[in-house]
């Protein structure tokens, strides 16, 4: 009963809370469960398991952890199954709204508030759409401007369809996968635009959902301005110069009734800035260890709640990381908290890596996962500090729109150690 | 023929002044009814303004904007609190610098004075950073006036339209006014509605519906309006509601925390010929930015969640003009301050029909001025704990952004006047309003606006007319 004197509600002990139960906080309980770690719950504000993979109703999940293609809701209830098996606990319709420095969560459900303390978190709250209002898109704000996810929402899990004649802006994997589900409905998908010169989804997706239905992509290209005041009635789209500005007389009006945006993906990391915890200004996710411990001990983040994955076979993975040394975490009783003996520092043709911080671990290798900023070649991908160089990898390909790993000798993860991209000639 | 309903007063509009005039006309004891044209009220110049309420220094000194926003200003505390509406009185600051500058605030001072506003000061200095820490350090001096504040503004109209409604006001949306005939010592509205008394709020298109009612030659153009709207979590670049020295077109920008705790950059000033929509322009964005990065050049940009423009009613005098003659009243001309003014107008107006004999003799005898809300996010974890387990839906997060639950929308489906949109619901409650701005809790709005009201999911609308979310089923949907 909560005190109504001191206005505080009771505390509630918990061994490992895990915040989300979409796939990467499914994969980090049943890691965790596993490595002898019981007394484990999961608080998820959605009334089901699974994050956003139910809307995912598409094919191509799970080819890297099952070895076989599945479908969202699939790839899902396999690991609602593996926590269902477990017993491990999750509570629905769960919102954590506070989080604070010594890991007490507060959680708002239709059965009340509580406060639980934790021993251990791991932040797996996922990420959020880019809205409109982050776009320097003029003109009015009438219906028909939905982000690709809430229209994939209304499609596959309402059976709603919210248009007709669709202007997607942006080549992002959810972009591109609406274009063909929207297609697949009876809408015209007229355009695809990316403000890039090169496309920000999948290889696989351009192919298969914008290839094979002949919908036009649209590069260095963005939507400026949308007319229609009760409902979009058109949207003008222009080309951009080098560094994404419009270029006048580009311009081109293109008749539609829904624009869909698919702008960029954003962590989703209040709870993660209110409880103090670093954040990289680049992933705009936590500053983690190899272990996806964050800048308080006890906590890891893994998932889009991290840094934007493509695949969520990479999700689960992260996962399993962080689940796994959240284990660690409690058995060992002591807690040593020793600071990090390396950072690695994202320069030239890398835009961020995961991790950043190296320390506390005992593997002889460290995978570490980047991004690039820009398209490679025929590449070299070089690690170094100030003892020298660490490692020099040829690379054949790498896009911006496809996480990157390379593993790194321990033992020489010292300093500071710059991961860059050396092109030839 | 039609039947032909009787109401002591007619009150056109369901802006923040249509909507206090209905609630005080109501107190006041006549029979009200209230046509809106548009799927809500404060859907028009309401809906997207700054949120300021002014000190009251700005206007000339014995004109109708000068009095009424000082008035106006004075009543906003307790209304708020009848209201329950977000108002905070944080203090503004007209920023300028060099002597130049100084002498133009002191002007400001002083006709401040003249006007009756308390509470003003000139602060220079350190004073002037102390106050502001992320001010320019370009302006030295300011003019500090501590009765300043912030609230909703579509707030405040829907709760006083609610309190109007709950005390037996009658509201007819989606009702755009097509006739008035002057008939039998009254109004004939439409062809339907009659009363000796009508209240011409129309806002922008206050001169159109007066010529209905034979009242020709009044002018009105709109002045296009352009904000940006930043993150709560920028809310605290400034404490106060910054300006700079006002100018002929207006008071300029400013950069103001707002009563929900975001940061407003505006508006822009732009007069425009008859007819022109809410849309906003690169040039109008960019002048925004550049003006706010003067006043505050720390201003927070990446934290932009929307951006948005409305447009402000401005008459031939550029001052209010409020008139009545044979029981029409008639206001043209209410910009700014006509949020600050509007308990004033409402006030005035009540006088003023009241003088000519067109108000029932005593004020409605069990008028009761509140109107409460419930906001689970206002109390304490034990308070909202509580609620909860009385009434679960408030636990319900429907909107994670805003943190407003099914409870809060289900409230604002039913409570008077009741939203019928997408739009409606986040005027009242929030949802929608976050830095997400929609993505995740649109579809379920749009289930929650079908169950409440009891239509097809393939009707709900974000706003007006043919603003429908997802107007057919998939293939297989049913």
């Amino acid at each position: 009963m909560a005190n109504e004197k001191t206005n505080a509600l009771p505390e509630i002990k918990v061994g490992l809370l895990v915040i989300g139960a979409g796939p990467a906080g499914l994969a980090a309980a049943v890691a965790a469960y596993d490595r002898g770690v019981r007394d484990i719950l999961i608080c998820e504000r959605q009334d089901f398991a699974g994050g956003i993979l139910p809307q995912c109703i598409h094919n191509g999940f799970g080819l890297k952890r099952f070895g076989e293609e599945l479908t969202g809701p699939e790839y899902a209830g396999r690991y609602e199954k593996m926590a269902e098996e477990r017993g491990i606990r999750i509570e629905y319709g769960a919102t954590v709204t506070k989080l604070s420095h010594d890991r007490h969560a507060t959680v708002l459900s239709d059965k009340g508030m509580r406060v639980y303390a934790a021993d251990a978190v791991i932040l797996a709250m996922g990420c959020r759409e880019r809205p409109r209002g982050a776009l320097p898109v003029v003109g009015t704000r009438p219906a028909g401007i939905y982000t690709a996810g809430c229209a994939q929402k209304m499609v596959n899990r309402m059976g709603l369809l919210p248009g007709r004649e669709i202007v997607i802006l942006g080549s992002g994997d959810i972009g591109l996968i609406m274009a063909r589900r929207m297609t697949l409905e009876g809408a015209h998908v007229k355009a695809v635009c990316e403000v890039m010169d090169h496309p920000g989804g999948l290889r696989r997706n351009i192919v298969q959902c914008l290839d094979d239905f002949g919908i036009p992509l649209y590069l260095s290209t963005t939507v400026v301005e949308v007319e229609g005041d009760e409902r979009v009635t058109s949207v003008t789209l222009a080309e951009v110069d080098e560094r994404r500005r419009p270029i006048p007389g580009t311009e081109r009006k293109v008749p539609c009734d829904t624009l869909l945006l698919s702008v960029g993906l954003i962590p989703e990391n209040e709870l993660t800035r209110q409880a103090g915890i670093e954040i990289d200004p680049v992933t705009n996710g936590a500053a983690v260890r190899e272990n996806r411990e964050t800048s308080i001990p006890g906590v890891f983040a893994c998932g889009n709640v991290l840094h934007v994955h493509d695949l969520v076979d990479f999700v689960s993975e992260e996962g399993e990381i962080a689940g796994n040394a959240a284990a660690d975490y409690l058995e060992n009783a002591k807690k040593i908290e020793t600071a990090p003996v390396a950072k690695i520092v994202a320069k030239n043709g890398v835009r961020y890596t995961v991790p950043e911080l190296i320390g506390n671990g005992n593997t002889p290798k460290v995978t570490v996962f980047f991004r690039v900023s820009d398209s490679f070649r025929d590449a070299t991908l070089i690690a170094e500090n100030e003892n020298g160089q660490i490692l020099a990898k040829k690379v054949r390909r790498m896009v911006p729109g496809e996480m990157q790993r390379v593993d790194l000798p321990r033992e020489k993860l010292v300093g500071t150690v710059t991961l860059s991209v050396a092109t030839q000639g | 023929m039609e039947t032909v309903t009787r109401y002591d007063v007619i009150v056109i509009g369901g802006g923040v002044v249509g909507s206090l005039t209905a609630r005080e006309l109501t107190r006041l004891g006549a029979r009200v009814l209230v046509l809106e044209a548009k799927s809500d009220v404060a859907s028009g110049t309401t809906a997207a303004n700054s949120g300021i309420v002014h000190a009251g220094f700005d206007a000339e000194t014995g004109t109708n904007k000068a009095k009424l926003n000082v008035r106006g200003s004075a009543m906003m505390p307790a209304l708020t609190k009848e209201l329950s509406v977000r108002y905070q009185q944080i203090g503004a600051l007209v920023t300028a610098s060099g002597d130049e500058g100084l002498a133009g605030l002191e002007k400001l001072l002083e006709r401040g004075k003249k006007n009756g506003v308390s509470g003003l000061s000139i602060v220079r200095g350190e004073a002037l950073r102390a106050l502001e820490p992320n001010l320019s350090t370009e302006l030295d001096c300011a003019l500090f006036a501590t009765t300043s504040g912030i609230v909703c503004p579509y707030g405040l109209a829907i709760a006083a339209m609610g309190n109007a409604m709950d005390n037996g006001a009658t509201l007819l949306r989606n009702t755009p006014v097509t006739s008035i005939e002057a008939t039998d010592g009254g109004y004939l509205v439409n062809g339907t509605y009659f009363a000796k008394a009508v209240v011409d709020a129309a806002g922008l298109a206050a001169h159109k519906v007066a010529a209905l009612a034979g009242f020709t030659g009044l002018k009105q153009h709109p002045r296009r309006g352009e904000y940006l709207l930043l993150d709560r979590n920028c809310g605290g670049t400034v404490k106060h509601t910054v300006f700079t020295l006002p100018t002929k077109a207006g008071k300029g920008i400013l950069v103001s925390p707002t009563a929900d705790g975001n940061l407003l950059l505006g508006p822009t000033a732009e007069d425009l010929p008859e007819g022109v929509n809410c849309a906003v322009t690169a040039a109008g964005q960019d002048k925004i930015i550049a003006t706010a990065k003067k006043m505050v050049p720390s201003v927070p940009l990446g934290g932009r969640i929307t951006s948005f423009a409305g447009l402000r009613a401005v008459g031939e005098s550029g001052d209010f003009e409020i008139s009545q003659k044979n029981g029409f009243v008639i206001l043209t001309g209410i910009e700014s301050p006509g949020l600050s003014a509007a308990p004033a107008i409402a006030e005035l107006i009540g006088e003023m029909l009241g003088e000519a004999g067109l108000l029932p003799e005593k004020p409605m005898a069990n008028f009761d001025p509140v109107r409460t809300v419930v906001r689970p996010k206002e109390m304490t974890d034990v308070e909202r704990d509580a609620l909860i387990r009385r009434d679960p839906a408030y636990g319900r997060i429907v909107c994670r952004c805003e943190e407003v639950s099914e409870g809060e929308i289900r409230d604002a489906l039913r409570q008077n006047p009741p939203a019928l949109t997408i739009d409606g619901i986040k005027r009242r409650t929030r949802a929608t309003m976050g830095r997400c701005q929609g993505g995740f809790c649109t579809p379920s709005l749009v289930a929650l606006v079908s169950r409440e009201r009891k239509i097809d999911e393939t009707k709900v609308a974000k706003g007006d007319g043919n603003s429908i979310i997802a107007d057919r089923r998939t293939k297989g949907g049913n």
